[in-house]
C-alpha cells in the first residue's frame, strides 16, 4: 500500500464520524522505484490531505516532507516534486495495519493490500 | 480535411464512438465531427468519411485505434477504374507530389471488401495505376508512403436486405491505422493470472480507449478482479487503482508468480497504484475526498457469469437472525459474511461513486446487460443529474442477452442536492426499468432452456426465422 492510497481510506465503521486519518502500524516497509510523472504530481498535489501524508511518511520513516502545507507554487521546484513522489508512490507498506483513530480497530494490510471490509456488527 | 475511414468490420456499434473518443482526446472538437457515407453505402459499411482538423490529429487518431483499418487521404473515387482515373487525375497536384517525389519510397496496396480478387489480377490493377506519375522507388517492406486501391462489391441481396456496401473503387494515401498487433500479445489465453469474467483484450482496450486513458491520468475500477480492464488502461499509460470484495483475487491470485500485479509485469507496464479490498457498497473513502479519478471502468457484477456481494450477512438483512456481535477473541482472521449485491443497487452505487470520485469532465465507461427480445435495441439505461450519456455500444452475447457499454460524462458537480436528486432518479429507474431483472431473473432468462421439450412432430424443423444479414453480430 503506497501513502496515496493511505490518504485516502478512511474507517467507514458505522457511527465513526472521525475515520481519517487511518494510524499506521509498519511491520514490514519497503521501496518500489515508480516512473516520476511530474503532470500526475501536480495533479494530485491539490488533493491530497497533506498533513496525513507528511505524518504517515514519518512514521514510514521518510521525514524528508515539510509539516507545513507548501504553497501551490511549489510543485514548480523538481526538488519538491521527487520527494512528494516517493513519499506518495515509492514506499509502500507490505506488511501492518491501518487503526481506526476512533474505534481502535485494524484495518489489516497483508502483502500490500489494505483489507477494508467492515464486519457484521460495524456495517 | 476529409479522409476516408475504413474500419474493421466487427463491433459496429463501437467503430464511431472510439474514434470520436480519441478525437476529442487528440484535440479535435468530437462533438462537432462530421461524418458522412460514401455513396449507397448502409450505415453499417465499414467505409466512412469523416472530417478531421489536420492530419497530424488523423495519423494519431487511427494508431491509437483498435477498429480502425485504415485511415486514407482519398486522391479518387469511382464506380469504374475509369471513373477511379478521371477523379485521380483531376485531384490537385499540389497535394500528390509531395508523395511521389523523386527521393521518396512508396508501394500499393490492394485490397478488397465483400470479394476475393486473384492475386495475379491484384498485380495488373496496381500496375494499370501507372498514370499516377511516380518518381519514387518501390519499397515493399519499409516505404515511406503506402497507397492503397480498395475495390468493394455489393455482393447480392442478402434476404431482400440491401447490401451493406455499394460497388466501388478508392484510391488514397494510408496516414495511419490501428496497431492490432496488440491483440495477440494481450489475449487471454497466454495471460497468466485469469478470472471466470476476465474482460477480452479487444473489448478491454475499447474500454480504455472510450476512458481516454493516457499518461498522467488516474483510473479506478471497482471490480478490479484479476485487472484485466486496467492491464489496457495501463497499456496507454495511465495509473491505475483497483479494489474488489474478493480478497483472495487480489492479495493471493494463484500463488507469487500469478496475481494481479504478474499481469502488470507480463507486460512490462507500470503496476496499478493500488489495489485494495473494499465493497463497493460502503467505499471506504476520506469524508470529503473527490474529483480523485480522471476515469472509472468496469464490468460490473450484474449476475449471468458472476453475482455481485456486498457487506452484511444475507441472514442478516432479512432479519433471519438479529444483529450480533463478533466475539474479541475471534475479530482477527473473522471472515465477514457478505449478501448478494442487486444489479440496480450496484448500479447506482456506481453512479453515486463515479458522480463523487470523478473529475469535472471525467467519463465512467461500463457495461449493462440487456435482454434482447428484438432486433431494436429499446432500453433505458441508467441515468444521473451529474452525467450525460455519450455513447452506447451493443456487443451480442447470444441471441437473449446482449451487453452495452455505456460511456458517461461527468458535466454538473456532485453535491448533496444532487445525491437526492440521484436517489429519487434511480428509485424511479428501479421500478420501471429493472425491477424484473432482479433476483436471479436475468440469470434465468439467459441460461433457462428454450422451449419446452415437444413432440409434437410440425414444430420440429422449424428453423429460426431470423433475418441472414446479422449486423452487429459480426
Amino acid at each position: 500500500m503506497r501513502l496515496l492510497t493511505h490518504n485516502m481510506l478512511a474507517s467507514n465503521i458505522k457511527g465513526v464520524t472521525n475515520g481519517f486519518p487511518l494510524r499506521i502500524e509498519p511491520e514490514k516497509i519497503i521501496e518500489k522505484p515508480v516512473d516520476f510523472n511530474p503532470d500526475f504530481l501536480k495533479n494530485m498535489f491539490s488533493k491530497i490531505d497533506w498533513k496525513a501524508l507528511a505524518d504517515a511518511s514519518k512514521i514510514m520513516g521518510y521525514a524528508e516532507l515539510p509539516d507545513e502545507v507548501p504553497e501551490q507554487t511549489v510543485v514548480e521546484s523538481d526538488e519538491f516534486l521527487r520527494k512528494f513522489h516517493h513519499a506518495l508512490l515509492e514506499v509502500h507498506l507490505e506488511e501492518g495495519a491501518l487503526v481506526c483513530p476512533e474505534t481502535g480497530r485494524r484495518f489489516p494490510v497483508n502483502k500490500g493490500i489494505p483489507n477494508m471490509l467492515l464486519h457484521e456488527d460495524e456495517v | 480535411m476529409w479522409y476516408l475511414c475504413v474500419f474493421y468490420h466487427r463491433l459496429l456499434d463501437y467503430r464511431k464512438p472510439e474514434f470520436e473518443s480519441l478525437a476529442e482526446l487528440f484535440g479535435a472538437e468530437s462533438h462537432s465531427l462530421e461524418w458522412k457515407l460514401p455513396q449507397h453505402h448502409h450505415p453499417d459499411s465499414p467505409f466512412h468519411y469523416v472530417n478531421l482538423p489536420s492530419e497530424d490529429i488523423a495519423r494519431k487518431i487511427a494508431n491509437r485505434s483498435i477498429l480502425v483499418k485504415g485511415l486514407y487521404e482519398i486522391w479518387g473515387e469511382g464506380s469504374s477504374y475509369e471513373e477511379l482515373k478521371e477523379a485521380i487525375n483531376s485531384y490537385p497536384d499540389d497535394r500528390k507530389l509531395p508523395y511521389i517525389a523523386q527521393d521518396s519510397t512508396f508501394r500499393i496496396i490492394f485490397d478488397s471488401f465483400g470479394k476475393v480478387v486473384p492475386f495475379e489480377d491484384q498485380t495488373a490493377r496496381i500496375k494499370a495505376m501507372d498514370y499516377i506519375p511516380f518518381q519514387g522507388r518501390v519499397n515493399l517492406k519499409c516505404p515511406e508512403h503506402k497507397f492503397w486501391l480498395i475495390e468493394t462489391d455489393d455482393y447480392g441481396s442478402a434476404n431482400g436486405l440491401p447490401p451493406v456496401v455499394d460497388k466501388r473503387i478508392f484510391f488514397g494515401r494510408e496516414i495511419g491505422g490501428a496497431d492490432r498487433k496488440l491483440l495477440p500479445t494481450y489475449q487471454l489465453k497466454s495471460r497468466k493470472y485469469l478470472g471466470p469474467t476476465a474482460m477480452d483484450a479487444e473489448v478491454a482496450f475499447l474500454m480504455a480507449n472510450q476512458a481516454q486513458a493516457m499518461p498522467g491520468k488516474l483510473v479506478y475500477d471497482p471490480f478490479v478482479g484479476t485487472g484485466s480492464i486496467l492491464v489496457a488502461a495501463a497499456h496507454f499509460g495511465a495509473m491505475t487503482m483497483g479494489a474488489d470484495i474478493d480478497i483472495r483475487v487480489v492479495r493471493d491470485g494463484r500463488g507469487p508468480d500469478c496475481n494481479v500485479w504478474s499481469n502488470f509485469k507480463q507486460y512490462g507496464l507500470q503496476m496499478p497504484v493500488s489495489l485494495l479490498r473494499a465493497d463497493n457498497n460502503l467505499p471506504p473513502w476520506r469524508p470529503g475526498l473527490k474529483e480523485m479519478f480522471d476515469a472509472i471502468i468496469c464490468d460490473p457484477p450484474y449476475g449471468v457469469r458472476a453475482g455481485g456481494r456486498k457487506s452484511g450477512g444475507r441472514k442478516l438483512l432479512k432479519g433471519v437472525v438479529g444483529p450480533y456481535t463478533v466475539p474479541e477473541e475471534k475479530r482477527t482472521g473473522h471472515i465477514p459474511s457478505t449478501a448478494a449485491y442487486s444489479l440496480a443497487e450496484c448500479v447506482h452505487d456506481l453512479l453515486d461513486l463515479a458522480a463523487k470520485m470523478l473529475v469535472m469532465g471525467g467519463r465512467l465507461v461500463y457495461f449493462y446487460p440487456v435482454l434482447r427480445d428484438s432486433d431494436t435495441l429499446d432500453v433505458e439505461f441508467p441515468k444521473h443529474p451529474c452525467f450525460k450519456l455519450i455513447a452506447s455500444c451493443e456487443q451480442i452475447l447470444s441471441y437473449r442477452y446482449s451487453r452495452v457499454l455505456l460511456t458517461m460524462v461527468k458535466i454538473a458537480p456532485y453535491n448533496d442536492d444532487i445525491k437526492e436528486a440521484a436517489r429519487l432518479q434511480h428509485l424511479d429507474f428501479k421500478e420501471n426499468h429493472v425491477k424484473w431483472l432482479e433476483e436471479g431473473n436475468l440469470h434465468a432468462a439467459v441460461f433457462s432452456p428454450d422451449f419446452p421439450p415437444s413432440d409434437d412432430p410440425d414444430t420440429k424443423g422449424v428453423k429460426d426465422t431470423k433475418k441472414k444479414y446479422r449486423g452487429k453480430y459480426v
